[in-house]
C-alpha cells in the first residue's frame, strides 16, 4: 500500500494511480528499419531489476496525468517522482537493497527474517 | 443446568455478577456474566473439553485465553447466513442467547465418530497425503470426495451476508497497537505531545497484562490497576486527537506505515440489541506516521508426552482467567515451568484458593523467594524435574513426573491426581506486525526467542512485545516509544512519569528451555504435541528433518505445523527450537517462518466492506433504462452498464422476443438503445494527425460531414478497439469505441499523447455519458427520422451511408449519423442526454404508425452476425490481427500507425494464421456452441486432437431461417467450401462448411439497399 506523491497533486495512497510499466523506453520513430528481434524487445520486453526501477504511474483517479517515479523493487522505497520528460535524478538507493542486503536475485526470506549472531550484538530492541 | 459455577471465584474479575446471563454449548445451557468470554463461562462451569482437533479428533480444551489460543475453535449461531466458523472460545464474548457448538466432531463433542482417526494415527504419519496419493492421477480422483468431505474446520455461512459491513480511512501520526501497560503509556505520552493518536486494543477493555494480576497485590499509584487504567483512559477519551479503538485487532503491516485493523462492533451483543445504525465490523485502513508496538507476549506451551490433554493450560492464561473473569479453572492444580513466571502463577493460583499440589520445574537452580513462598503455601516442590505423561480422556486427570539426570528422565515416577496443570515454557514477545512489517528479528539468548531487532519502517516496539517482560520495564518502554513516535511525528513530547508501581513482577529469570521433555516413553509410543490445532507431534517434525526437509519453511508445508487458522502462534518457536536441536544447529541458523498478515482471521465481511451486492461493483444505465425496465425487458451486464438484452411480451419466450426483433429489424422498423456506445471528443489542430496515428486506415482526407470505420491495435499487432469516428470539422472528431473499452481506449490515447507525443496539440474529453443515442433501423426508418427531425430530410438518396448531419427534434439539437452496424438501413441519433428518454418515448410514439419494435442486444448481436461484422472481444481475443479478421484492406501503407510494424513480424504475417470465416452446419437447425472446436476430420484419432480453430459467434438467424456461425480456422479463406467438423461434448462432431462470414450478401445476391 504505497504512499505516492503525485507531482501535481501531492501525496495519495496507491489506489489512486495505475502503473505503467518500465519508463523511458521511447517509442521507435523508424521501426521499418528494426529488425523483427529488436522490435519485439521493444514491444514485450522489460527490465525486472532488483533495485532501483524507473516506472510510469498514472493518477488515474485524481489529475490523470502519466508521470515517471524511481522505486527499489526491493523495498518499495520510492525514491523520486518526476515529470514525464525529465530526466530521471540521481539518487542514492539504500543500500544495501534489502533489508538484509540479500543476494541479487531470489527472495533471500531467511536473511530477510532474522539477523546473524554477529548483526544481532550490539543492538539494543527495535529503534 | 444449575446456575452454579463451580469454579467461580468468590470475587474479583471484570465481569457483572449482579446479572446472570445464559448461552448454549453444543445443545446444553449454561450460565456465566456479561464481560465473560464464552471460554471463562465455560472454565467457569468446568468445561474444559470445547472441540476436537483437526486431524486425528483429539479433545481439545482451552489453552490460552486470547486470541493466542490454538485449538479452542467453535462455530457461533445457528442462523445459516450469519454463523461464524472457527472462532476462538477465548475471544467471543457471551451474551443472553448465545449459540456456540463445538466443531469437528459428529454426532456430539463427546462421542465423535471421526475420533477413529486417533487410533489409525500410527499409519498417518507427516506427509500422509503426498505419500499415498502420489500414485496414478485416478487414484487422487477416486480418494478426493472423501478426504475433501473429511476436510476443513467449521461450516462456512449459506447465503447472503445479512450483515452491514463498512470500512474507513483513517491517517494518524502515531498509531498504538496494544492496551497494556505499554501500549497506554505511549498513548498518554504522544497524546499529551498534541499528536493524533490510534490506540487499539483488541480484546473489550484496556489494560492488557495489568489485568491478569491479583489487584490486591499489584498497585499502581497505590490503587488498583483497573483504577490507574480508567483515569488514563479518561485522559485520553478528553483529547480530541486521540481515538480508543477496542475489540480491534491490528491484522496487517503493510508497506509505507499501512496497517489494517479489524474492528468487531456489535458481535458481543445479543442480536436483537445490535443498534441498527451500526455495522457490525468495520476495517480501519490507517496511514500512521509512526507505529508504536506494543502488542505483548505470548506464552510458550512445554512440549511433553501427552500434553493436549483438555484441562492443560497455560499459566498465564489461568491467571487471565482469575483476575479478569473471577474464575479459577481447577480445584487440585499442578504446575510446570521452566523460569519464574510458572513460580508467579502457583503462587497466585494459590492466593486465590486453588489446591496447588506442586510445581514441577525443569531448572534445579530455584530462587529462594519462590522457594520460600511455595513451601509457605504447602505447593511440593521438583525441581530438576519432567512431566513424562499424562492421564484423562476428556480433561486431565493425573500427572506422571520424574526427576531429570542430565538430558534424562530416570527418576522414581510420582503420581500426582490434578484437574488441572498449568504450564509456563517462558514468553516469546509477540513480533508478527513487526516482521510483517519487514523489521528484521533478533534471536534473545536469554530469552530463548525472538525479538524485534533492526526496524524497516517507522515502528518501534515497546515492553514484553520488545522482550521486556518486567513490569516496571513495560511502563518506561512504553513512555520512551510514544515520546520517540511524537518526536518523530515532528511533536514536542514531555514524556508522562510511570505511575509508582507495587507487586509488579521482575520478568521470567533464567529460562531452561528444552525442545521436548526427556521420557522415558519409547519413541515410537510418544505422542507430544507441537501444534495442537493441525495435530502435529514432535514426531512428525523429526520425520520430516529425516526426509530431508531442511528448510523451516520447508518442513512446516511437509507437517503443516503452525498451518492452521490460528497460524501457529504458540506452536511456531516449539517447532523451531525442534527442528534446530534435531539438526544440531540453533534457532537463529534455521530461522523463522514468514510472519504474513492477517495477524489472524478477518471476515470477507469486513474486507469488502460497503462494496457488497448492488455496490460491489459501478453499474451504469442510460438515460432511456427506466422505460427499459417498465417493458420488462431482460438486461445483460455490458462492461460497467446495464444494457436491454431482449423485451419479451408477456407469454413469450427469450427466444421468441429475439426472433420477433431481429426480424423487425430487416423488414419494417426497429429501435435500439446505443447509448452505452463509448464516446470521446478529440479536439485539436493536430486531431486529425492523432487519429492517422492510432487507427490502422487512413484520415487525412476524411471530410466535415463524413464518417469512418476505424480498427485500433496495440503496439503488439492485434486488435484492442473499432468504432466508427466522424468528422465534425478539421480539428474536431466524434470517435465512438466499443462499450466495454471505452475507458481503456481513452487512458490508452491519454498515454500516447502525455508520453509519446507530447507535441500533438489535441484535447480528449469522454462524451459517453453527455449523448443518449437511438439507433433506428429497417427499410421504414427513413420515413420516421424525417418526420422525428423538425428541419431534415433522411431520404438516403440525399443522405449519404457513412455521413452525418446536424438536426433538430423539437427543437433539440441532434446529431444524425447514417451508419450501420446491422447492415439495414439505419440512422443513430446522438441526443444530449437529458433528453434521452424523451427522445426514445417520441421515436416510440411516432414509430407506433409504422410497427416500431424495439430491439435488444441480443438481436443486436444476432443481426451484425447475419452481415459478417465482429465484436472485438467476440471474434478477437487479443491475438488476432486485421487480415485474420479479413480486413487487412483497413491498413494504410502511407505513414505508421500504432501495432503497424508487428504487422510484418514472422508470425503475425505467415499465411497459415487463423483467419475470420463462416460456418455452416449440414443440419441448418443445429446451432454450434460458442466456443467449440473446429477440425478436420469427424474421426480423429486419440487425443490430443489437431484443432483448427474455435467457433466465436453463433446463432440461429431468423431472416435466413437457418443457423449460422462465424470462427476462427487455421488457413481458413484458403478452405471456401471446405468440410469440416465441430467437436461437441456429448456426439458425434458436426459436420460444417466453410463460408464466407456475410451470410446476408450470400442469400440476396445483391446488397444496393443494404447499408455496410
Amino acid at each position: 500500500m504505497f504512499l505516492i506523491r503525485c507531482p501535481w497533486c501531492g501525496e495519495r495512497d496507491v489506489s489512486d494511480f495505475s502503473y505503467g510499466g518500465e519508463a523511458h523506453i521511447a517509442r521507435p520513430a523508424d521501426s521499418d528499419a528494426m529488425s523483427d528481434s529488436a522490435w519485439a524487445d521493444y514491444v514485450f520486453l522489460r527490465t525486472n531489476p532488483k533495485g532501483v526501477h524507473a516506472e510510469r504511474w498514472n493518477h488515474q483517479a485524481g489529475c490523470r496525468r502519466w508521470f515517471n517515479m524511481l522505486r527499489n523493487t526491493a523495498t518499495d522505497d520510492i525514491l523520486a517522482v518526476y515529470k514525464m520528460g525529465e530526466t530521471p535524478p540521481q539518487v542514492s538507493a539504500n543500500l544495501p537493497a534489502t533489508p538484509s542486503g540479500e543476494a541479487a536475485i531470489g527472495s533471500g526470506n531467511d536473511a530477510a527474517k532474522v539477523m546473524t549472531t554477529e548483526e544481532g550484538r550490539g543492538e539494543g530492541g527495535g529503534k | 443446568m444449575s446456575k452454579v459455577q463451580p469454579y467461580r471465584l468468590p470475587k474479583g474479575g471484570r465481569i457483572d455478577r449482579g446479572r446472570t446471563i445464559s448461552f448454549s454449548f453444543g445443545g446444553w445451557t449454561f450460565h456465566g456474566h456479561p464481560g465473560d468470554t464464552l471460554a471463562s463461562a465455560l472454565l467457569a462451569n468446568g468445561q474444559h473439553m470445547v472441540a476436537r482437533s483437526f486431524k486425528y479428533h483429539r479433545p481439545r480444551g482451552i489453552l490460552g485465553a486470547g486470541s493466542e489460543d490454538p485449538a479452542a475453535l467453535v462455530q457461533i449461531g445457528d442462523d445459516a447466513a450469519r454463523t461464524d466458523p472457527n472462532t476462538r472460545a477465548s475471544e467471543q464474548e457471551i451474551y443472553d442467547g448465545l449459540i456456540a457448538r463445538a466443531q469437528n466432531c459428529w454426532p456430539t463433542l463427546t462421542y465423535d465418530i471421526g475420533a477413529m482417526n486417533d487410533l489409525i494415527a500410527p499409519f498417518v504419519p507427516a506427509g500422509f497425503y503426498y505419500k499415498t496419493f502420489k500414485g496414478p492421477l485416478g487414484n487422487w480422483m477416486w480418494f478426493e470426495p472423501f478426504i475433501r468431505a473429511a476436510a476443513g474446520l467449521g461450516h462456512a455461512p449459506s447465503g447472503p451476508d445479512p450483515d452491514r459491513y463498512e470500512a474507513l480511512n483513517r491517517h494518524c501520526d502515531v498509531l498504538v497497537v496494544g492496551g497494556g501497560p505499554a501500549g497506554l503509556m505511549a498513548a498518554l505520552a504522544a497524546g499529551r505531545a498534541g499528536a493524533r493518536v490510534i490506540l487499539v486494543e483488541e480484546t473489550a477493555e484496556l489494560g492488557g497484562a495489568l489485568l491478569a494480576r491479583d489487584p490486591e497485590v499489584l498497585r499502581l499509584n497505590d490503587a488498583a490497576p483497573v483504577d490507574w487504567i480508567a483515569g488514563v483512559r479518561a485522559e485520553l477519551e478528553a483529547r480530541d486527537e486521540v481515538t480508543i479503538l477496542t475489540r480491534t485487532t491490528a491484522f496487517g503491516y503493510y508497506s509505507h506505515n499501512f496497517v489494517g485493523l479489524w474492528e468487531r462492533v456489535t458481535d458481543h451483543l445479543p442480536e436483537a440489541e445490535r443498534p441498527r445504525r451500526l455495522p457490525r465490523q468495520r476495517l480501519w485502513r490507517v496511514r500512521a506516521k509512526e507505529v508504536v508496538l506494543a502488542t505483548g507476549a505470548v506464552e510458550r506451551p512445554l512440549v511433553f508426552h501427552q500434553n493436549d490433554r483438555p484441562g492443560i493450560m497455560l499459566a498465564g492464561a489461568v491467571r487471565t482467567y482469575m483476575h479478569r473473569y473471577g474464575v479459577l479453572p481447577g480445584k487440585r492444580i499442578v504446575v510446570a515451568t521452566n523460569n519464574d513466571s510458572g513460580w508467579d502463577a502457583a503462587l497466585d493460583m494459590a492466593r486465590a484458593g486453588g489446591e496447588v499440589v506442586a510445581v514441577i520445574d525443569l531448572r534445579a537452580d530455584i530462587s529462594s523467594r519462590h522457594l520460600a513462598e511455595a513451601s509457605q503455601a504447602g505447593i511440593a516442590i521438583h525441581a530438576n524435574a519432567t512431566i513424562v505423561g499424562t492421564e484423562g480422556r476428556h480433561r486431565i486427570r493425573a500427572v506422571s513426573v520424574r526427576a531429570l539426570s542430565g538430558a534424562a528422565a530416570n527418576g522414581r515416577p510420582v503420581m500426582m491426581e490434578c484437574d488441572l496443570l498449568a504450564i509456563a515454557g517462558g514468553w516469546m514477545p509477540n513480533v508478527a506486525l513487526f516482521s510483517q512489517s519487514r523489521g528484521k528479528l533478533r534471536y534473545d539468548d536469554a530469552i530463548e526467542a525472538f525479538r524485534p531487532g533492526r526496524s524497516w519502517q517507522n515502528e518501534r516496539s515497546a515492553g514484553a512485545a520488545n522482550g521486556a517482560f518486567a513490569m516496571a520495564d513495560c511502563f518506561s518502554e512504553g513512555v520512551r516509544a510514544g515520546a520517540q513516535a511524537a518526536t518523530a511525528a515532528g511533536f514536542d513530547a514531555s514524556p508522562p512519569p510511570a505511575p509508582r508501581i507495587v507487586g509488579g513482577q521482575a520478568g521470567q529469570g533464567r529460562i531452561r528451555v528444552v525442545p521436548e521433555l526427556p521420557s522415558h516413553v519409547a519413541p515410537h509410543r510418544k505422542r507430544a504435541f507441537i501444534d495442537l490445532q493441525d495435530d502435529v507431534t514432535t514426531k512428525d517434525l523429526r520425520l520430516a528433518v529425516k526426509e530431508g526437509y531442511r528448510s523451516v519453511e520447508h518442513a512446516k508445508r511437509y507437517t503443516t505445523a503452525g498451518m492452521g487458522t490460528d497460524q501457529g502462534k504458540v506452536a511456531n518457536l516449539n517447532a523451531f527450537g525442534l527442528l534446530a536441536s534435531v539438526r544440531g544447529e540453533s534457532v537463529p541458523a534455521i530461522g523463522t517462518t514468514t510472519f504474513r498478515q492477517p495477524y489472524k482471521p478477518v471476515t470477507i465481511g469486513a474486507i469488502a466492506g460497503q462494496h457488497a451486492g448492488d455496490h460491489f461493483a459501478p453499474r451504469r444505465t442510460t438515460p432511456m433504462h427506466d422505460w427499459h425496465k417498465r417493458q420488462g425487458a431482460i438486461f445483460e451486464p455490458v462492461g460497467e452498464w446495464l444494457r436491454a438484452r431482449a423485451y419479451p411480451k408477456s407469454g413469450e419466450s427469450f427466444e421468441d422476443a429475439v426472433r420477433r426483433e431481429s426480424k423487425a429489424a430487416r423488414t419494417a422498423i426497429s429501435v435500439l438503445d446505443a447509448s452505452t456506445l463509448g464516446k470521446i471528443d478529440v479536439r485539436g489542430p493536430d486531431a486529425r494527425t492523432f487519429l492517422n496515428r492510432v487507427y490502422t486506415n487512413a484520415w487525412m482526407k476524411l471530410a466535415p460531414g463524413r464518417c469512418r470505420y476505424g480498427l485500433m491495435l496495440g503496439e503488439d499487432g492485434m486488435v484492442v478497439d473499432d468504432g466508427v469516428t466522424a468528422c465534425i470539422a478539421d480539428d474536431h472528431f466524434h470517435m465512438t469505441t466499443t462499450t466495454g473499452g471505452a475507458a481503456g481506449v481513452l487512458a490508452t490515447l491519454e498515454d500516447y499523447l502525455q508520453t509519446e507525443w507530447p507535441e500533438l496539440k489535441v484535447y480528449l474529453t469522454t462524451v459517453t455519458e453527455q449523448w443518449a443515442v437511438a439507433a433506428v433501423c429497417g427499410p421504414q426508418s427513413a420515413r420516421l427520422v424525417s418526420e422525428l427531425c423538425d428541419d431534415f430530410d433522411a431520404d438516403p438518396a440525399g443522405f449519404e451511408f457513412m455521413t452525418w448531419r446536424d438536426a433538430h427534434i423539437g427543437g433539440v439539437p441532434v446529431r444524425v449519423f447514417r451508419i450501420s452496424f446491422t447492415g439495414e438501413l439505419s440512422y443513430e441519433i446522438n441526443i444530449p442526454a437529458t433528453y434521452g428518454l424523451w427522445l426514445w418515448e417520441q421515436v416510440l410514439e411516432k414509430g407506433a404508425l409504422h410497427g416500431i419494435t424495439p430491439y435488444g442486444t441480443e438481436a443486436m448481436h444476432l443481426l451484425r452476425a447475419e452481415k459478417g461484422f465482429i465484436i472485438v472481444g467476440q471474434e478477437t481475443d487479443g491475438t488476432v490481427t486485421p487480415d485474420d479478421l479479413g480486413l487487412g484492406g483497413m491498413v494504410k501503407k502511407s505513414a505508421d500507425f500504432i501495432g503497424r510494424r508487428s504487422l510484418s513480424r514472422s508470425d503475425t504475417a505467415r499465411a497459415d494464421r487463423k483467419q475470420l470465416v463462416g460456418l455452416l452446419t449440414d443440419d441448418p437447425n443445429i446451432v454450434l456452441m460458442e466456443g467449440a472446436h473446429v477440425i478436420e476430420n469427424a474421426a480423429e484419432s486419440a487425443p490430443p486432437v489437431p484443432m483448427l480453430g474455435h467457433v466465436t459467434s453463433s446463432y440461429f438467424s431468423p431472416n435466413l431461417d437457418r443457423s449460422i456461425a462465424m470462427a476462427l480456422v487455421k488457413s481458413g479463406r484458403s478452405r471456401m467450401g471446405d468440410k469440416l467438423f465441430v467437436s461437441r461434448r456429448d456426439g458425434a462432431p458436426i459436420p460444417v462448411t466453410v463460408s464466407g462470414t456475410d451470410f446476408l450478401a450470400a442469400k440476396d445476391g445483391a446488397m444496393e439497399a443494404k447499408d455496410g
